[in-house]
């Protein structure tokens, strides 16, 4: 299956990337490669097949919905690049 | 003491234990391998010198503890798993001045257990490779021949543990970062099974076939490190509440193969495999029959899609994760951005790397409306009918012995251009992941052409791996050792 770049350049929008030029048109090429190869699944029937989404049953649990301090503000922030000890900044939303 | 570095860590661990042996001449002693070795293998991306230092010391003073199995031995993490106050980079620009807050569950264990965690080992970026080329900061080499790739994406750890800068490491594997490099550098990995180590601090790539495990010089190393890495944690919800058998006991009971049935899937075997790979590889199993195992031949008829079907879900699974990647939280930003939107794809196109980008996108769009039926969802039956073959093979047999890889270790920059060869290096080890079963990867010998390390692995069903931990055992004790790498010696 061909990869275009116009499909190329609408995933890159998608998954919050921009690309250059050369690389949009570098990854329709492989793209097409690597999607026309797993066109190859296609040759087998898998109707009535349940989906296994994760090898084992009972991976599903709950617990119960109580609030607890594992960690303080502090330590939390510390990584962000820009923060003012109360909260993350970001640009500009609006 | 002479030749601390090139012992086991059962041996290092006896002689710390019944102080022949100071922690501080043991850590001295890999310092001193690492400065030797590193400049030409690159496998670390940070070493702990000060506190490995200051921890030995202490831990003289206090002397040993009977009750901790590592105590006193030096081991590497793979810079996936979170370690407190220390660097973890993922090998990726994005996280490269990250310091978690908190501690992987398996690292508390080890630190409780007394191991001293001296350094974190290179990788591809976000375990997304196959030769440790993809790693934002260095490139490992193979300690057999540096011109070659250690494999990846737990490339630095397996070309660490090979040189003896460490008496092990931690990896991680997703689709063979395990196996793989453990079979290309010559040492021992374990795949655990789905749900034996918590995931808690691993950071995520493909949360449904993401495991950590040991990688060692012995398989006894490999199994005690399984003592203390694995059980249920409740930060890790799919981690299993189930017993954890002790390991070193199960493989110490067993001397020989005798009514162990062990199955050969025609599909991995029948082609493909490189000459020197396919001899060492059948010697292998002709002294497991010498050592009483019955062998029989097994059909995995769905082998054909496995990486089709691998490369779907991992890559739809990393696109989903990696997008806590936003510059907001931790790690770079893009700071020229006048907006929130522009600023996300600023750091994300600037940051993370070229592999890590395509599979994000591939991810994507096999995620996307319109393409989930045909990929995702596909995929995920054929993930089912993988695993049926599995637990059908094992209806005759006990354990299932494949090659690790169609050949030895490549060269670096042979597969780099290309991503899809590079994925079909995978072959072998994908399927595993796929169905969630325990993998055991050991060193067979080194290849008559290439003078590089050949790897068989043993796959048992989920929650068994004692099984392949006593079948490795045997089989080790019955082959010949590879000694010291060749590029190191």
């Amino acid at each position: 299956m061909e990869i275009t770049k116009k499909q190329v350049a609408r995933i890159a929008d998608l998954a919050r990337l921009e690309l250059k030029e050369e690389k949009v048109e570098k990854f329709a090429l492989q793209f097409s490669d690597i999607i026309g190869y797993m066109d190859k699944m296609n040759s087998l029937d898998t109707t009535g097949v349940e989906p296994l989404f994760t090898p084992w049953a009972g991976t599903s649990v709950t617990r119960r919905d109580q609030a607890a301090k594992h960690y303080e503000r502090a330590d939390l922030l510390a990584n962000a690049p820009i923060q003012d000890g109360q909260y993350f900044i970001v640009p500009k939303i609006l | 003491m002479k030749n601390i570095t090139q012992k086991s860590l059962l041996e290092i661990s006896r002689l710390l234990q019944d102080r022949q042996v100071r922690v501080m001449e043991v850590v001295q002693a890999c310092l001193e391998r690492i400065e030797e070795t590193e400049p030409k293998i690159n496998a670390l991306l940070h070493l702990d010198r000060e506190s490995s230092l200051s921890r030995a010391l202490a831990m003289d003073k206090s002397g040993p503890d009977p009750d901790k199995p590592l105590w006193g031995v030096p081991i590497t993490i793979k810079d996936v798993i979170c370690t407190k106050n220390l660097p973890t980079t993922c090998g990726s620009k994005i996280l490269e001045n990250f310091r978690p807050c908190y501690e992987a569950t398996l690292v508390k264990k080890l630190k409780n257990a007394g191991a001293i965690i001296m350094g974190k080992n290179n990788m591809d970026e976000f375990a997304m490779g196959s030769s440790t080329e993809n790693s934002a900061f260095k490139t490992t080499r193979n300690p057999w021949n540096l011109e070659h790739v250690p494999g990846g994406s737990s490339g630095g750890s397996a070309a660490g543990v090979a040189a003896g800068q460490c008496f092990a490491s931690i990896g991680t594997d997703t689709g063979g970062s395990i196996r793989q490099p453990a079979a290309f550098c010559g040492i021992t990995g374990l795949k655990p099974t789905y749900g034996r180590v918590s995931r808690f601090g691993l950071v995520a790539f493909g949360s449904s076939l993401d495991q950590a495990g040991p990688m060692t010089r012995t398989v006894g190393d490999c199994a005690l490190l399984m003592n203390v890495i694995s059980g249920h944690d409740p930060l890790d919800s799919t981690s299993w509440p189930g017993p954890v058998p002790d390991f070193p006991a199960a493989v110490s009971k067993r001397r020989d193969l005798k009514g162990l049935r062990i199955g050969l899937p025609r599909q991995y075997w029948e082609e493909g495999l490189s000459p020197e790979t396919l001899e060492r590889c059948e010697n292998a199993v002709s002294l497991a029959r010498d050592a009483g195992a019955a062998v029989v031949q097994v059909e995995m008829p769905h082998t054909q899609f496995g990486i089709a079907a691998y490369y779907i879900i991992a890559m739809a699974e990393a696109s989903s994760n990696l997008a806590r990647y936003d510059g907001v939280k931790y790690g770079f930003r893009d700071n020229s951005s006048a907006d929130l939107l522009e600023m996300y794809r600023k750091t994300r196109s600037r940051a993370l790397g070229e592999e890590v980008q395509r599979r994000i996108m591939i991810g994507t769009y096999v995620l996307s409306a319109g393409y989930y039926d045909a990929y995702y969802k596909k995929a995920a039956q054929i993930r089912r009918l993988i695993q049926q073959d599995y637990l059908r093979a094992f209806d005759s047999c006990d354990l299932v012995c494949a090659p690790v890889t169609p050949s030895t270790a490549f060269k670096i920059g042979e597969n780099i251009h290309d991503p899809l060869q590079m994925y079909l290096t995978d072959i072998f080890t994908t399927s595993l992941n796929l169905a969630g079963m325990p993998g055991l990867t050991i060193p067979v010998g080194l290849g008559k052409d290439t003078g590089l390390p050949v790897g068989i692995q043993f796959i048992a069903p989920a929650f068994e791996e004692a099984v392949v931990l006593q079948a490795g055992q045997v089989l080790e004790k019955a082959l010949p050792g590879l000694g010291t790498p060749k590029a190191l010696s």
